[in-house]
């Protein structure tokens, strides 16, 4: 399989495992990366991608197998010795300070004592030379992610590596900004630089990487050239069998159902000074549909659900009207008690208290709305019928879990996520607000849970679904809205959407502008 | 060799009932250390400091008596500190607890009824709750730190009472002692059982209100809120409950009952108002409340085992002749073991050997 004969590796991985406690996030991985490759690393969230590549960074020591470089075995034990042996690495979740400059930032990753104006300097011309235009002097709470993005990635490029990982780079960004990713990423491989690329978007590692390597439950499944696999036997590979398609109904009686959810003139103005302020969003969701919002992350989405959930409420009581009635003076009890059901972004912490039992979760989102099954006399707590509905949603959505009710932090996000959506789900809600929900799902419990909102909203309930990922989107709603820099676009209904056209609008494009590229593609 | 704390993947429910036994064998031991170095024998002085107190029955009357505040102000403190409220300013709500529930029998001494005592301990839990309502109103309105403001504000209530019994409300008959005309009998609050010893009813508000609060806390939809907004506030916002609300009802519950704490003292066990009413119960409570890990019944116990050590300590103090002081060392020493071994509950101990530091040398070089 190797795509190099007579020249020697560059990183050559043999039986490298990692042990946590009774789990082995690697199980005896092989892996080579040839010189002047982009190396494709799949698998689902929880495959042990990312124990790899800390292992390869040196933010996790190996429990046994070897890693050699150039031939020679290493022994990376920090990151500083990964950067000292030349790899590079642009996390997913990136490391910035807000408050200081790109150059600032760049400036302080470096070990030596460079003036911060040379290391301007050298950003700036690192950054023409490469196609990632930016302004080494912009503030970083100025700038979009897929700008911050590129600090990360000239901050890597300023250490000269040979080796460069990339995890999940495209997550964050618009589809025209991660095609501008490629042109970099490919300009680094004439070059003779390698990359490892995390990702489990198959499209773009079909389109870009030479050879991957697929991970399944910590262990390498096998190794491949995309090219001449297909999405579907890519898939396969990752998840271990067929991945249940999604059936999406026909809407019954469109246009003319009850509007369930209606947003007129949502106005706020900025809590923190880098959160978004949402100006005039208009949206209606009416009943048996599902809206998907699309946009890349920090665009006011996080600020639109606090909003509609009543976690802060509006000035105008008519803002926000939940099943006909003004809903915007109301906490989010109250909404919940007209039929809404509320799931956030974050799992543990929002929309979980961690170290609480599931059972004592299900209380959390249902107090108000379940008083009469949950609470007796003067509020106490009925814990039996609470343990059984806690079983009801477990074995509904088919959660797996170590114990019979177990504490919230020691389930699996995936796991977590099923159930705090079979929670809601469980009420029967008559309104749906759901962001990001399958972020960091595997695929089996992503269809699941996609198929379960889809359902729904065919029996009747409004679904609004906040999302980052496209192809979710694409597959489960009716009509696609998106919010860029605080503001909400009208929604394309499913039949007019495209990639394209979506993916302008996040970048920001004028929606009289969207008509554009449609020929050119 | 070195000493490591490793973080454990799941907290340890042997080491969390562990640890306040822990704490307690290794404050028995620093404190043989402490009375070796002061020259005394150590077995000696411990068996004065705990043993000596328990035997007689007047003498468990009076660690009642310790013990009635301390538990009554701790139970509180537990409210405010899961719920994440760092009340500090305890010591300061008893005081005014005890300035408000006397404004009866000192201001106005010719009212002579049996609704005086009943009247004193109401508006005792109103001044105790109004002065924490202080901090918490900082807290919600300008987001100040409660740790700072209802510390300090224990200083303002210090100072008040010192000048309320030099000034207006000092005895006229007193002879210019700095106190106040001593309580009317409408205005005792009785013994429990007379004939035995001095414990007055305090005791039994401190034995309810911990079942109370215990009950809330463990059964009830409030405590499971009070839970939630302490551990994930954001979880909290979630579920419809409001932090600013949860920072008023915890300051001005602890306070109402650190503030009945007051009263009862002033009224029970000292039967007028002095400069000084207490010897710091309101800042021993804290101890109490995580000695007993903030568990409303486990309070009860430790507030019994700090009421020991004040006991013990004046014992100690006639007995073999050591500073008043020590009582202040071993309280501060208990609260730092018992904050010290909390530790273990997330964390264990691994000794590095120098084999390990070989292997590290070896990576570094």
């Amino acid at each position: 399989m190797s795509a190099s004969d007579e020249s020697t590796n560059l990183l050559e991985v043999r039986g490298l495992t990692k042990i946590f406690g009774t789990l082995t996030a690697c199980d005896h991985i092989d892996l080579t990366i040839a010189k002047g490759e982009i190396h494709a690393l799949l698998g689902e969230n929880g495959a042990g991608k990312s124990t790899l590549v800390k292992m390869l960074f040196g933010s996790l020591e190996p429990h046994s197998g070897e890693i050699s470089w150039k031939g020679e075995t290493v022994r990376i034990n920090s990151p500083h010795a990964a950067r000292r042996l030349g790899i590079g690495m642009v996390f997913q979740h990136f490391s910035l300070f807000e408050a200081l400059t790109a150059a600032e930032n760049i400036a302080l990753s470096l070990d030596d004592k460079t003036p911060i104006a040379t290391t301007a300097a050298k950003a700036r011309a690192l950054s023409h030379s490469y196609g990632l235009p930016l302004d080494p002097h912009s503030l970083v709470g100025d700038l979009s992610v897929g700008e911050r993005q590129r600090i990360e990635i000239i901050r890597c490029l300023l250490q000269t590596p040979e080796l460069i990982i990339l995890d999940e780079p495209t997550s964050v960004l618009t589809p025209q900004e991660a095609d501008k990713l490629f042109e970099t990423l490919e300009r680094l491989k004439s070059e003779g630089k390698s990359i490892l690329y995390i990702s489990h978007r198959l499209e773009e590692v079909k389109r870009i990487c030479d050879r991957a390597t697929v991970l399944r439950h910590g262990k390498v499944v096998g190794h491949c050239d995309p090219r001449k696999e297909t999405a579907a036997s890519l898939a396969r590979m990752m998840v271990g069998n067929e991945i249940q398609a999604i059936v999406r109904a026909p809407v019954e009686n469109a246009g003319k159902a009850e509007t369930l959810l209606e947003i007129r003139g949502l106005d706020r103005t900025p809590a923190t000074p880098f959160s978004i302020p949402l100006r005039d969003i208009n949206l209606s969701v009416r009943a048996g549909e599902v809206i998907g919002i699309a946009g890349v992350a920090g665009n006011g989405q996080g600020e639109l659900f606090e909003a509609v959930s009543g976690e802060v409420l509006q000035k105008q009581a008519g803002t926000v009207r939940i099943r006909g009635k003004d809903a915007g003076r109301l906490g989010i009890s109250a909404r919940r008690k007209l039929g809404a059901a509320f799931v956030p972004e974050e799992r543990l912490g929002h929309g979980a208290a961690p170290r609480m039992k599931l059972s004592e979760n299900l209380l959390l989102s249902r107090h108000a709305t379940d008083a009469k099954a949950y609470l007796g006399l003067a509020g106490v707590i009925r814990n039996s019928s609470l343990a059984s509905a806690a079983q009801r949603i477990i074995s509904v959505m088919d959660v797996r879990k170590s114990a019979p009710d177990p504490e919230a932090a020691s389930l699996s996000g995936g796991n977590l996520q099923k159930f705090i959506i079979g929670r809601e789900l469980d009420r029967q809600p008559s309104l749906m607000v759901v962001n990001q929900p399958t972020w960091g799902v595997d695929a089996g419990a992503a269809a699941r849970i996609r198929q379960a909102l889809i359902e729904l909203a065919r029996k009747g309930s409004a679904v609004l679904v906040i999302s980052q990922d496209l192809d979710e989107l694409f597959e489960i709603s009716d009509a696609i809205a998106v919010m860029h820099n605080g503001e909400l676009s009208s929604p394309l209904p499913r039949a007019e959407a495209t990639f394209e056209k979506i993916g302008l609008l996040m970048g920001g494009a004028e929606p009289g502008h969207v008509e554009l590229p449609v020929e050119a593609a | 060799m070195r000493i490591e704390l490793v973080k454990r993947p799941q907290y340890s429910r042997v080491f969390s009932a562990l640890s306040p036994f822990i704490a307690l064998v290794l404050t028995l031991i620093a404190g043989a250390i402490m009375f070796s170095a002061l020259g005394k024998n150590p077995a000696d002085a411990l068996y004065y400091y705990f043993i000596d107190p328990l035997r007689e029955t007047w003498s468990l009357h009076e660690l009642a008596v310790k013990a009635a505040p301390l538990i009554l102000i701790a139970v509180g403190l537990s409210i405010c500190y899961l719920s994440n409220n760092w009340n500090i300013g305890a010591e300061g709500q008893f005081i005014i607890g005890a300035i408000a529930g006397s404004i009866l029998p000192v201001a106005f001494p010719t009212f002579q009824s049996w609704i005086v005592l009943p009247l004193m301990m109401i508006m005792g839990m109103i001044g105790g709750a109004a002065y924490g309502a202080i901090p918490a109103w900082l807290k919600v309105r300008f987001n100040t730190n409660e740790i700072l403001t209802s510390l300090m504000l224990v200083y303002v209530a210090q100072l008040f009472l010192d000048w309320l019994v030099r000034g207006p409300w000092r005895n006229p008959q007193g002879m210019n002692f700095p106190e106040t005309r001593t309580f009317h009998p409408y205005a005792i609050l009785p013994e429990i059982w007379p004939e035995s010893g001095r414990a007055h009813w305090g005791f039994v508000f401190a034995l309810v209100a911990a079942i109370a609060l215990w009950f809330v806390l463990s059964k009830t939809l409030r405590g499971f809120e009070i839970k939630v907004l302490g551990q994930s506030p954001r979880a909290g916002r979630f579920a419809g409950f409001s932090a600013g609300r949860m920072v008023f009802f915890a300051f001005m519950l602890s306070g109402a009952l650190a503030g009945l704490a007051g009263i009862s003292e002033v009224s029970g066990a000292i039967g007028q108002l002095r400069p000084v009413i207490s010897p710091g119960y309101g800042f021993a409570a804290i101890i109490v409340a995580f000695l007993g890990r903030l568990n409303p019944l486990g309070i009860v116990a430790a507030g019994l085992v700090l009421a020991l050590s004040y006991l013990g300590g004046e014992a100690a103090q006639i007995s073999i002749g050591v500073s008043d002081k020590v009582v202040r060392a071993f309280q501060g020493m208990l609260l730092f073991f018992v904050l010290a071994c909390d530790t273990l509950i997330h964390y264990r101990i691994r000794f590095a050997g120098p084999a390990a530091k070989a292997q590290e040398a070896g990576q570094n070089a």
